[in-house]
């Protein structure tokens, strides 16, 4: 095992279910692309983006969680934040057509 | 992970602890919970019919999926630290994810989307009940 000081590794059960996590949900923001493609309307789309941030966010967290890296907690705080002031827009756009009055 | 090391030179200076029993296990259960609602979200977002319903499934089982894959992420690194952010990122999706949900729903009843067929705005002050039981969703 490594002991150093470095970044260290999950093993064992961790590591398989972090992994399988990853997969998963790499996989289901793979399906959320078919409502931003395919939804009817834009509302449809802005949530479907939504979601495409939400998954990153996990993403972000389930990687820290199996590298041991923590920095990328920070990318998913980031992220988190992004993709909030990103609805905010959207729907500030599509309603009243500018964003800052 | 010593490619990324090499690569990233902030990756080597953060660390996280080793892991006991109890730490693996609150890791493996609150990354089991986060994956199922993280599924659960993405499939009611493709199947529900209208953007409201949408709405409904994406904001209560996805942000419960993140939320619960950040706290993962606070049993993984501790109480401090990296920790700290992960559940700053806990409270934040708490905190942002209705008033985002609010704002589409808004921006969509504003656009004129419709709801689903045989759905209205309930009328409380007519003698209706009834037929507005029948078309509650």
């Amino acid at each position: 095992m490594a002991e150093a000081a470095a970044a260290v590794t999950a093993t064992g059960i961790v590591a398989l279910l972090t992994s399988g996590a990853l997969v998963l949900s790499a996989l289901l923001t793979l399906f959320v692309g078919y409502r931003v493609i395919r939804g009817p309307t834009t509302p449809d789309r802005v949530v479907a983006l939504d979601t495409v941030a939400t998954n990153i966010v996990a993403i972000a967290v389930l990687y820290a969680v199996l590298t041991g890296q923590g920095f990328f907690v920070d990318v998913s705080l980031v992220l988190a934040i992004i993709g909030f002031l990103t609805t905010i827009a959207v729907a500030r756009y599509v309603t009243d057509g500018d964003i800052i009055e | 992970m010593t490619g990324l090391s090499t690569l990233v030179p902030l990756a080597a200076e953060t660390s996280a602890p080793t892991m006991g029993p109890v730490r693996t296990t609150l890791v493996v259960t609150f990354t089991l919970v986060g994956a199922v609602f993280l599924t659960v979200g993405t499939v009611g977002l493709l199947r529900l019919p209208a953007v409201y319903n949408r709405l409904h499934a994406t904001t209560k089982a996805t942000t419960l999926g993140s939320a619960s894959v950040a706290l993962a992420g606070v049993a993984r690194f501790g109480p401090g630290g990296e920790g700290l952010t992960a559940f700053v990122t806990v409270v934040f999706l708490f905190l942002t994810a209705p008033t985002g949900a609010h704002m589409i729903s808004r921006a969509a009843q504003r656009m004129g989307v419709p709801f689903r067929e045989g759905v209205e705005w309930p009328v409380p002050s007519e003698g209706d009940r009834e037929s507005d039981a029948d078309s509650d969703d």
